[in-house]
């Protein structure tokens, strides 16, 4: 059976240029960077000729990245980081209803840990309002964090304004970029955002690593110790082979990106037209044109979702839904219980759909006519 | 029905604990050539204050066992049907001061309906599990008969099944003995071949029963009596003993150990008296409700069978009389000890286990017991 994988944002499947590129680094370097030796310094040139790549893909310096296993640890070195380094300044923190659980639990343990926590709601596309921000923020505010593009729904958050409206506050922002980095064009500048998270494997690139993006002078306390790489911001040894593969997939992510965008855009019509045609009830999840263009998120009225995900599965379509909870069943979605309440039946039959590198227009018409056929066998 | 389809043509969902029975059902399903596929049932959330949750860990077995046979596997929740059907119905009957079943009705309500309502929108043509009975097909009828290990025979908690129900249901272990399942587990190297087996009400699990009941209802200590009246001591609240009962009495002193008799429930009191087989713990007649039957043909108003009134114990020879409103009159000539309200009455036909319904009153020589409930 051909198997179709929809779930790129969840992971993707790595470039194979970026395979190649990592494995040989592997056989051509294995210094450690902070050795003084030349085949430490072969490394370390490496390293940072990669970590320029990643910084300009923002519009950063190499001083201000930071980096990471990965987009997980970049947010809690960020909140945490935050959190701590500025405790003496004020005690409040301000987040939305729909971050990833990387941001939203940990400001949950700030919360037990004695921090104020404002978790701001979304209206039913799943957007923050600027107003609720405003109204959110005091004078002990040191930390806004905000996701850029929703990872379930793909909604996209006024980020640039609410930089605006932070310029002139003592808070850091931060900004979760990890599922727009690669198909949203992202300059920290225009932003006027001080940390942003970005992870490798969303983009084609290896597991394991990401960064933090911190802006010269913006407090932060280490979250790790040890060694001083990353100057002292992060201790232990650079994942060079990694962050050299990351580096690649930024390129060949930054050549392709109108491409990427054009397709899926596409691709969402398509689905959108052959669910249409099969005569198939659904709605949309997410804001129709402020959105990330790889997630279609779509609820399927009088299916369940765990019933949905196996057949889909069985048809061969890797498709997702919300997060797996303990015990590998689904425990309804925080980002639709924000939008649309905790009784809303799309909580419990709405499937994601996403997009990326490998998938062809005849694979989505092949994923929507099959979809389609398992709806209409389930629809009660 | 089973042979007539090509095994490789046959979906069969194995309802998967992450225990050895159904590890070993989904193996030899798949030795069969079936088309199978585990699937987890999550129906309590026990997470503990530090997010742990045993259901996790028997996830992570199911998912071990699963790819050792090269099967997909798959959870689901079943937490909210769980607590609305059978966790609902085990409050309220302890509320009536009765000893509910909850396996029984889980078997009825979840695992058999909703989950076989899950199995069949995947595709499956059954439903199979770990439970130690058989079905066989005889003159177009499914009929549910005793494991072949008498000491694990598990129909006492499947006496509720329906035919239909019964039609799309497979037993892949009920042949075996249990030695024989953990022999055949180790041989094929599970994962869970020699795990624990688990105990208790699943819900409870080893947790104290008595500390869990009391979070959802208030206890009302009270008087502990004999027949005739003389007090012993105080219990905890009626709803933590069980007819028949010996430990957790607290009687000190010399003697013959106290057991419990029965429950006024009026005036709140525990009755309490001496020796195991003390006569007011004898009856000869019960009658039940909800009496259902595994097959569809028509039975006689008045038969008799063997029952078991509660699990693991003896046959007894029974005079059963149908009343209406799925109701019995359950009569046997050798009074049986200990007979609970809100437990099982189980009829046998030899080994087939024809059905059974829940015991509501108990009599002796045609009067009813009202101290039991």
């Amino acid at each position: 059976m051909n198997k179709i994988y929809l779930d790129h944002a969840a992971t993707s499947p790595v470039h194979p240029i970026v395979i190649e590129k990592m494995v040989q680094s592997m056989n051509r370097i294995y210094g450690n960077p902070s050795s003084i030796h030349s085949i430490g310094r072969d490394a370390r040139k490496e390293l940072d000729q990669s970590r320029e790549i990643l910084a300009k893909s923002i519009g950063a310096k190499e001083q201000e990245i930071i980096l990471t296993a990965g987009g997980t640890e970049a947010d809690n070195l960020a909140i945490f980081g935050t959190a701590y380094a500025r405790k003496n300044e004020g005690n409040h923190i301000i987040t939305s209803q729909i971050e990833h659980h990387a941001v939203l639990h940990a400001c949950q343990k700030l919360e037990k840990d004695g921090f104020e926590v404002t978790y701001l709601p979304v209206n039913e596309n799943g957007v923050i309002s600027i107003d609720d921000v405003k109204k959110a923020l005091r004078d002990d505010t040191i930390l806004v964090t905000l996701i850029f593009g929703n990872n379930e729904v793909g909604t996209l958050q006024p980020i640039k304004e609410i930089g605006d409206l932070l310029k002139d506050h003592l808070a850091s922002f931060h900004t979760d970029a990890v599922q727009a980095y690669g198909l949203v064009p992202l300059s920290v500048d225009e932003l006027h955002v001080d940390l942003l998270s970005v992870s490798s494997h969303k983009i084609n690139g290896p597991k394991g690593i990401g960064f933090l993006f911190q802006k010269k002078g913006t407090k932060l306390s280490p979250q790790l110790f040890g060694g001083q790489q990353e100057k002292k911001r992060r201790a232990g040894t650079e994942n060079v082979p990694a962050t050299i593969a990351f580096a690649e997939a930024v390129k060949i992510s930054e050549q392709t990106i109108v491409e990427k965008v054009e397709t899926y855009k596409q691709f969402k019509e398509t689905m959108i037209e052959i669910l249409k045609n099969e005569e198939i009830q659904f709605k949309l999840n997410g804001h129709e044109k402020f959105a990330l263009p790889h997630i279609l998120n779509i609820s399927f009225p009088h299916t369940d979702v765990e019933s949905l995900l196996v057949n889909l599965d069985m048809e061969g379509l890797a498709v997702s839904s919300g997060s797996a909870c303990t015990a590998g069943s689904i425990d309804p979605s925080h980002v639709l219980v924000a939008m649309y309440g905790e009784k809303a039946e799309e909580l419990r039959n709405s499937i994601r759909f996403s997009f990326g590198y490998g998938l062809t227009i005849q694979d989505i018409e092949e994923a929507a006519k099959k979809t389609a056929k398992v709806v209409k066998r389930l629809v009660k | 029905m089973q042979e007539v389809k090509n095994p490789a043509n046959t979906r069969v969902v194995v309802g998967m604990s992450g225990g050895v029975d159904s590890s070993v059902a989904a193996y030899l399903l798949k030795k069969q050539g079936y088309d199978v596929i585990g699937i987890f049932m999550k129906n309590w959330d026990d997470t503990d204050e530090n997010g742990v949750c045993t259901a996790t860990e028997d996830y992570d077995d199911v998912i071990k066992v699963c790819n050792q046979i090269g099967i997909p596997y798959y959870a689901v929740n079943f937490e909210k049907q769980y607590w609305d059907k059978v966790f609902t119905y085990f409050l309220e009957e302890y509320k009536a001061g009765r000893t509910p079943n909850p396996d029984v009705m889980c078997n009825k309500e979840i695992k058999f309906k909703a989950f076989l309502e899950h199995a069949i929108s995947l595709g499956a043509d059954y439903l199979a599990t770990g439970h130690y009975a058989q079905v066989k097909e005889i003159d177009g009828e499914t009929q549910l008969l005793r494991g072949l290990d008498n000491n694990k025979d598990q129909t006492y908690f499947l006496n509720q099944l329906s035919q239909e129900q019964l039609s799309k249901v497979m037993f892949p272990i009920g042949h075996l003995e249990k030695k024989l399942v953990r022999e055949i587990a180790s041989e094929a190297g599970l994962a869970t071949a020699t795990k624990k087996d688990s105990t208790g009400i699943c819900f409870i699990g080893e947790r104290n029963f008595k500390e869990f009941l009391s979070q959802y209802l208030p206890a009302q200590p009270g008087n502990m009596v004999t027949m005739d009246g003389e007090k012993m001591g105080r219990h905890d609240g009626l709803m933590y003993y069980t007819i028949g009962q010996r430990h957790g009495l607290g009687i000190g002193g010399a003697g013959d150990p106290w057991f419990v008799l029965g429950k006024n429930l009026e005036k709140n009191e525990l009755l309490v008296g001496q020796n195991i087989h003390h006569e007011a713990l004898f009856s000869d007649q019960l009658t039940a409700v909800n009496m259902s039957f595994t097959t569809t043909k028509p039975l006689d108003t008045i038969f008799s069978c063997t029952a078991k009134f509660r699990y693991r114990q003896e046959d007894v020879q029974v005079k059963v009389e149908l009343t209406p409103s799925n109701g019995a009159i359950i009569s046997f000539a050798e009074p049986v000890r200990a007979i609970t309200p809100g437990q099982a009455v189980v009829l046998y036909d030899g080994d087939v286990c024809l059905g059974g319904g829940t015991i509501d009153e108990v009599m002796k020589q045609g009067k009813k017991l009202t101290y039991v409930g």
